[in-house]
């Protein structure tokens, strides 16, 4: 199963960094997963449980969270905070039986167009290796979402 | 305030699973300051319970909803709809609004989504520590504003037992020994003359047990008409 | 010894006490065998209550057990574990099988003991248990009801000579004292400098008081003791004194200690007696007791 399975991954990415990095991977023409679909924010510091949760309740396979390094968030510390929540997201998707793996964060700049590619290809993989979101085979099954 | 923490969700989906449709309503005061259970906190718990249920199979109907205070009727029967919606009820309030809602809504099961903690405030952001046990009897004028019942682990009332270490309590380092923070504030004020009396073993009969406590004041008391 | 602690303390003679520990469960063998051998060497065998928040046997009943042996036992009662009807009660108890005996602890907190999810009491404090001992002394009960036969004991208490903060532990000290503790037993102490200083303090009332004298029994638990226990402490060059010993020596070098410290209390008139602890080892009392040669 897992060879022909394509995972949907969604890709919370800040404006000032990340967002730069995925775009300087496009224009670097860099391979990486086209199943990756980016969500831009203005920090990730805007970045709630919430939103994490719903990507999965709505069918992710995975979400990653990319922030600006440490130390260099435009918004001071807003990657700080995403970290944490991100942890704690990771936490419930234990609970819930979803596997906290599916959840990722990383930090780069926006010149580190590689370094996106890169991750969008580890989470790929990463979750290649896992199985589909259950969530989103029951959707199907059902001709719906909530 | 209270202060509450979230129960796991295994635990509350456990209590929840055989119904279908289920009010999540969360209380905007205290445990939504201290992060349990507010607006945000419901939303969280429903999207949770609706993924952990549905890899079960279910296909569970959570209706969110957040009112100002569980624990005054005022607010409580602002439910009243939604409530008689639903097969059951999950409360993300303290104790006191879980009971609150179960109370006014007599044939709907009510459930508690968080442990309710303590008594305490944020020290520190993220950080919540419990100060007041509640006893009905308050001491802190002769303790210098700092309760040995809430904060010293072992509740002594004539000062400290050996077991300090570096000013933290025996029980974790984590923990400031409540009587090393008397002391040192008595003596800061210049009241150590305070802590010579020998107090007599504590009246508990205010504490919670003789039963169910209940303060009744005929100045402002009026019969509920409804 | 024949003699009843109480005149013991009084004589004024150098005065020895030693613990018991009871076992957990119903095997009482070894404690049989440790109270023969100590009963005639020592002037009191202290019997721990639920030491260290460890559930075990009762402590009254290993003191009715020390006085069957013809034994002199003193009772430890801690605050954790029974409210104030069932410690007054146990005091009765207690008296009525016999102990003459009594020591006021506060306890150590049920976190640290086997137990850990039990609903801890301190429903009295160490000093409000000395107060109900010489409450039911008096003939009442603290509720204030009328005994039909009272109790009489030798009350004590706890100090610890090391403590964090020194001055709220004589704010505590000076409090059992005012509420009637007749001896004190320290915790551990192995730094004689430190004892004396708080001997200093202590010598300004005429309680009796008994150093506490902990066997060490490696380096390895000196530094332990150093790291976990509060209010002792152990010094580098006991550590080093410990470490040095030849492989399968340590406890004859910690007996050693133990008799040294001793001989120094009593040739210094430090304190007026020692209480030696040497938990689960208590057949080398005896011996650690002909090498200081009290
Ligand atoms: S260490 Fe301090 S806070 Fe802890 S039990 Fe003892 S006196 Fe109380």
């Amino acid at each position: 199963m897992s060879e022909q399975f394509e995972p949907e991954i969604v890709a919370f990415c800040c404006h000032y960094c990340a967002y730069g990095a995925a775009d300087l991977a496009g224009s670097m023409r860099l391979n990486y997963p086209a199943n990756v679909k980016i969500i831009k924010l203005p920090c990730t510091g805007k970045v709630d449980i919430i939103y994490l949760l719903k990507a999965f309740e709505d069918g992710a396979d995975g979400v990653f969270v990319v922030g600006c390094l440490e130390g260099n968030c435009h918004f001071t510390d807003g990657n700080i905070k995403a970290k944490r929540r991100v942890a704690r997201a990771k936490k419930l998707l234990d609970e819930i039986g979803l596997g906290g793996e599916r959840l990722d964060m990383f930090n780069m700049s926006a010149s580190m167009g590689p370094k996106f590619a890169e991750v969008a290809r580890e989470m790929t993989e990463r979750i290649k290796g896992l199985c589909p979101n259950p969530l989103r085979e029951k959707m199907k099954n059902e001709g719906g979402g909530r | 305030m209270i202060v509450a923490e979230q129960k796991p969700i295994q635990e509350i989906k456990a209590m929840i699973a055989d119904h279908q449709k289920v009010l999540v309503v969360g209380c905007a005061t205290c445990v939504t300051v201290c992060m349990a259970g507010g607006e945000k906190e419901v939303g969280i718990i429903a999207s949770c319970l609706r993924m952990a249920l549905r890899i079960d199979g279910k296909e569970p109907q959570m209706i969110e909803d957040c009112i100002q205070r569980q624990c005054e009727w005022e607010f409580v029967d602002t439910l009243k709809d939604k409530v008689d919606g639903v097969d059951a009820v999950l409360s993300s309030a303290c104790g006191v609004g879980v009971q609150a809602l179960a109370e006014r809504f007599p044939n709907k099961p009510v459930y508690p989504a968080l442990n309710t903690s303590f008594m305490g405030m944020p020290k520190e952001h993220g950080l919540w520590v419990e100060n007041c046990r509640g006893c009905g009897n308050c001491g802190l004028g002769r303790f210098g504003g700092i309760c040995p019942i809430a904060r010293c682990s072992k509740g002594l009332l004539n000062g400290p037992c050996g077991g300090s270490q570096n000013g933290k309590c025996e029980v974790s380092k984590e923990m400031d020994c409540g009587w090393q923070l008397i002391y040192e504030r008595l003596k800061r004020l210049d009241q150590l003359e305070k802590l010579e009396e020998i107090l007599p073993p504590k009246d508990w009969s205010t504490d919670r047990d003789k039963g169910q406590r209940r303060m009744y004041r005929g100045d402002v008391y009026y019969e509920q008409t409804v | 010894m024949s003699k009843q602690f109480k005149d013991v303390l009084a004589s004024g003679e150098f005065v020895i006490t030693s613990e018991i520990g009871p076992p957990k469960g119903t095997n009482i063998e070894k404690m049989l065998h440790h109270i023969e051998i100590l009963k005639d060497k020592v002037h009191g065998m202290n019997v721990t209550d639920n030491q260290s928040s460890v559930m075990r046997l009762s402590s009254v009943a290993v003191c009715h057990i020390i006085t069957d042996h013809g034994g002199e036992p003193i009772l430890q009662m801690t605050c954790r574990d029974r409210n104030r009807m069932a410690l007054q009660s146990d005091l009765l108890s207690a008296y009525v099988l016999g102990v003459r005996n009594v020591l006021c602890l506060t306890g150590d907190h049920i976190s640290l003991g086997d137990h850990k999810g039990a609903k801890q009491v301190f429903d009295l404090d160490s000093v409000q248990l000395i107060a109900a001992v010489k409450s039911l002394e008096a003939g009442q009960d603290i509720g204030g009801n009328k005994l039909d036969g009272g109790v009489e004991f030798c009350v004590g208490a706890t100090a610890t000579p090391e403590a964090d903060n020194m001055d709220s532990q004589f704010l505590k000290f000076r409090k059992k004292i005012k509420t009637g503790a007749g001896f004190f037993q320290t915790q551990a102490v192995y730094d004689m400098v430190k004892l004396k200083a708080f001997m200093e303090y202590a010598r300004q009332s005429d309680v009796k008081i008994l150093a506490g004298i902990l066997v060490l029994v490696s380096a390895g638990m000196a530094r332990y003791l150093n790291a976990n226990v509060a209010g002792v402490t152990v010094p580098q060059e006991l550590i080093d004194e410990m470490a040095g010993a030849e492989k399968g020596k340590a406890l004859q070098k910690g007996m050693e200690i133990a008799a040294r410290q001793i001989k120094q209390i009593k040739d210094e008139k430090i304190c007026d007696g020692v209480h030696i602890m040497a938990i689960g080892k208590e057949e080398v009392v005896p011996e650690i007791l002909s090498m200081s040669g009290v």
